[in-house]
């Protein structure tokens, strides 16, 4: 009986990471804004591969970028 | 100049592809085009400025914007930004202060966009980077109308960055106010912080707790026993020293005002709980409450989330700082030069071209003002001013560029020195305490009377029970469902507002509205129309001439449509006017250049049948020389829905007009409001102030209805301040509420279901004073077993939220507001 002590241990390690998660979520402020990444996420991006005239690509921009590529193939069938 | 590439735009519905014989709409932003002048192939555009973000648009492959909104009605960029608006975005000092964040190049910054409106909108402003390079990501925060850009300072400026915006549509508004006072949302952020941990800790708490439940003691080894309630105590510690702690805080800060406030039953009940579980716990007496502690304190959080529902776009503490520009262009030795506006001096030689505010009291050196004062007065009508005239803070230039020179402070100047009033520099004393405080004042009071009743019967019976029922009543008592029933009530209230475009600041103000007995309308603005615009002709189109004639007529008649049309028409006035009559109720005419004009009725002016205009207008019959020659439909003054409105207030409050404007309407107010309704005419700011403050010491409860920022005084001093708006997405001055201007013919029933949701409240009250009365009598018995307390606590609360929050929404129903 007495690996209770330890299960217990986990269901708390477990409770807490979710706290843990959920207090992270709240400060990297995904809570802010409850509306517009409804309506971002259903944006195919549109915009053609962009030529490459010089801008460059950073980082966090760039990622986007090459999800959002991936879908264009299924806008010109779509609408 | 632009080279238009070809595009993949489905050609159904799309705007602008209507036929061309109807009414064309402009491709951009969907408007009415007035010709097909402007357009590329079949895409038809109202003005240039939509035509070139269009071209804009199309040259970046940015097309798919037509294509997101079906019922996308762009933002058409027709003020047409006069290209040094901006140059004091160039003034390091400014830049500073709208700046968020910079590292090496990078800058970042936060705009509030007010035009923007829908995905489209969105989708635009987070491809910023595709139109301009310079920029290197740009992030929308809708529900607060802000986009925050990151841009490359090497490459592009702040000034090109808030053109960029401009230029597609979507001007940033930046004021003064907005540079002063940074944003705050931290302390949001701390509630949900406490109630993840209370949720948290009520959770595993409740899990730990069943056996204690469940199993008879003998079942349970002793050792588990004391390791649940042990790690139970280490899970409750920092729901008490954490997410309680506001509830002290709030409570320690009555008692010290000698106010016994909702929190102080609450924080008495939180600190009996946690303090006898303790002892429980320590003593081995018993399993303690602590499940119930921590549940009581994840609802109330709940209730305090719930009731904190606010408008993020909206702001409700604007001052006259918001309305006045950043930068001033300044004339020295013959140079202009742009300066922001704080170090703007008495003796300064200032520039103000179309459009722009005069921000402080100045004379007229140099130039022609025409000076539109509606911010002040609410009076639409321009007023010329000669060289040498003074001009109040405030007007609104009109026509060509003029200099002026500063004779007063900003803060100092007629409009603004209303906010050096008491009224806006102390803490508001405009809410009238809150239904829970003024029942929880009784409440405690009888609690605490229960409580040392009880155990003083108790002590004379058996002395060892009379601490446990004196704890157990503090416990039973803590008014958990009391202090949910209002939040979830008048939040749910609130809510229901905001679909009728009605929207509140807090939660008090529904509280505030339901016990108002006196409306105070201002006029302008508030029970007339704002927009002249629409003044439309009907006939075959005026010359120029013609038009002169018109014009120069109209102007001999201070006729409130008279002005309406005057105002609409654009030209000068050329002529003198040779026998001018004006015979009330039918018309005018005279004699201009030669040619007989007769305006008016059409029985007066056409001598024959009326056209058949459009419910909603007055029709304006214009003759030439005898012969009809069209009319203009004129928007009705008074709001739609008006008279029926005043019809179903007056049986119920005392209503007043304070108007800024002239008592030449009078008579027309009379036919709608009836003779007993007090009206005051030619108000200053401050002399609306005064009235309210008048009423307020007559001890009535006052609601001031108003627009302007001349009303601001008198809505900030009333009970509640409620400013019209006819887009509420522009400014409104500091209120507790704002409603859109086509929600006007519901405000009877708007503020009737205010005080159906304060009779829900005081029902749930009744329910949860059952509970209590339930719960006592187990305390007072000396039965209180945790198992009671648990079941009782969440069974409570959750009932009485689930009546208030379904009663609301029934009722609003029922009253057609839903």
């Amino acid at each position: 009986m007495y690996i209770m002590f330890v299960l217990i241990g986990f269901s708390l390690l477990v409770a807490l990471t979710f706290l843990g998660l959920y207090l992270w979520a709240v400060r990297t402020g995904q809570f802010d804004d409850k509306y517009t990444p409804s309506v971002r996420m259903l944006f195919d991006d549109g915009t053609k591969p962009r030529e490459a005239n010089g801008s460059e690509p950073h980082e966090e921009d760039g990622d986007k970028d090459s999800n959002e590529r991936t879908n264009t193939g299924d806008r010109s069938n779509g609408s | 100049m632009i080279n238009v590439k070809p595009l993949n735009i489905p050609d159904d519905n799309a705007p602008g592809d209507g036929p061309p014989n109807g009414e064309v709409l402009c491709y951009h932003c969907g408007d009415v085009c007035d010709g097909t002048d402007i357009a590329i192939g079949d895409r038809y555009f109202c003005c240039n400025g939509c035509k070139t973000v269009y071209e804009l648009l199309a040259e970046k492959d940015l097309c798919d914007y037509y294509d997101i909104d079906e019922q996308r009605s762009s933002k058409s960029p027709k003020d047409e930004v006069y290209e040094h608006r901006y140059d004091y975005l160039d003034d390091p000092s400014i830049v500073d202060q709208l700046i968020d964040f910079s590292d090496g190049d990078m800058r970042m910054a936060t705009f509030k966009v007010p035009s923007m409106h829908c995905s489209s909108c969105i989708w635009l402003l987070e491809r910023l980077h595709s139109l301009n390079p310079g920029v290197i990501s740009s992030r929308v925060n809708f529900p607060r109308k802000e986009a925050t850009v990151t841009w490359n300072a090497g490459k592009i400026s702040l000034r090109e960055v808030v053109m960029l915006m401009a230029s597609v549509g979507y001007e940033p508004y930046i004021s003064l106010q907005d540079v002063a006072e940074k944003r705050k949302s931290v302390t949001d952020k701390k509630l949900y912080y406490r109630i993840g941990v209370a949720g948290f800790a009520f959770g595993n708490i409740m899990l730990l707790s069943f056996p204690e439940y469940l199993a008879s003691d003998a079942s349970i080894e002793p050792v588990f026993r004391i390791f649940f309630r042990y790690l139970n105590v280490l899970l409750a510690l920092p729901v008490f020293f954490y997410s309680s702690s506001e509830y002290f805080k709030s409570a320690w800060a009555g008692l010290k005002q000698r106010f016994l406030n909702i929190d102080v039953p609450i924080s008495l009940g939180i600190i009996m709980l946690f303090s006898r579980s303790i002892y429980e716990i320590a003593t081995h007496t018993g399993p303690g409450f602590l499940d119930s502690f921590t549940g009581l304190v994840f609802f109330l959080l709940i209730g305090k989330i719930f009731q904190k529902k606010s408008y993020d776009s909206l702001n409700f503490d604007r001052d006259f700082r918001s309305y006045f520009p950043l930068s001033v262009a300044v004339r020295e030795d013959g140079h202009e030069r742009t300066i922001p506006l704080t170090r703007l001096a008495v003796g300064d030689r200032i520039v103000i071209r179309n459009q722009e505010l005069v921000p402080a009291d100045a004379v007229l050196l140099r130039g022609e003002a025409n000076i539109d004062y509606s911010f002040v007065t609410g009076e639409a009508d321009l007023i010329a001013k000669k060289s040498g005239d003074r001009i109040h803070a405030g007007g609104r230039q009109v026509g060509q560029a003029v200099e002026l020179e500063v004779v007063k402070e900003i803060e100092q100047s007629y409009l603004t020195r209303l906010w050096n009033n008491d009224i806006f520099t102390k803490p508001s004393a405009g809410y009238l305490t809150a239904l829970v405080d003024r029942i929880s004042k009784h409440f405690t009071a009888v609690v605490l009377l229960i409580a040392f009743g009880a155990s003083a019967f108790w002590l004379t019976v058996d002395v060892s029970v009379a601490t446990t029922v004196f704890t157990a009543v503090l416990i039973v008592a803590c008014p958990c469902a009391l202090a949910l029933s209002s939040p979830f009530a008048l939040g749910s209230a609130q809510r229901i507002y905001g679909n009728r475009d009605f929207y509140i600041k807090n939660t008090e103000t529904v509280e505030a509205l339901s016990r108002i007995d006196t409306i105070v309308f201002d006029k302008t603005g508030t029970l007339t129309q704002t927009r002249t615009a629409h003044v439309r002709w009907h006939g075959p189109a005026l010359g120029e001439e013609e038009r002169a004639a018109v014009k120069s007529l109209l102007r001999q008649s201070t006729h409130t449509l008279s002005r309406q049309v005057f105002a609409s028409l654009t030209g000068d006035v050329t002529h003198a006017v040779d026998d001018y009559r004006e015979v009330p109720g039918k018309g005018i005419g005279g004699v201009v250049d030669g040619r007989r004009v007769t305006i008016g009725s059409a029985e007066w002016a056409w001598r024959e049948d009326a056209a058949v205009v459009d419910a909603g207008t007055t029709a304006v019959y214009v003759a030439l020389d005898g012969a009809p020659r069209g009319h203009f439909t004129v928007p009705n003054l008074y709001r739609e829905g008006l008279t029926e409105l005043v019809t179903s207030l007056k049986p119920h409050y005392r209503l007043v007009i304070l108007s800024g404007d002239s008592s030449r309407e009078e008579a027309r107010l009379r036919t709608v409001f009836g003779d007993d309704v007090p009206m005051h005419f030619n108000q200053t700011p401050e002399d609306k102030l005064a009235y309210v403050q008048e009423l307020r010491a007559e001890d009535r409860h006052v609601m001031m209805v108003g627009d302007g920022l001349n009303d601001a005084g008198a809505l900030k001093a009333a009970h509640v301040g409620i400013s019209i708006s006819e887009n509420i997405n522009t400014f409104s001055p500091a209120c507790d509420g704002i409603l859109s201007a086509d929600r006007f013919p519901l405000f009877d029933r708007l503020l009737r279901f205010a005080r159906t949701s304060v009779a829900i409240v005081k029902v749930s009250f009744g329910i949860s004073f059952a509970y209590n009365v339930i719960g006592l009598s187990f305390a007072v018995a000396g039965m209180l077993s945790p198992l009671v307390s648990a079941v009782l606590m969440p069974v409570s609360s959750v009932s009485v939220v689930a009546f208030t929050t379904i009663a609301t929404r029934l009722m609003a129903r029922r009253k057609g507001l839903m």
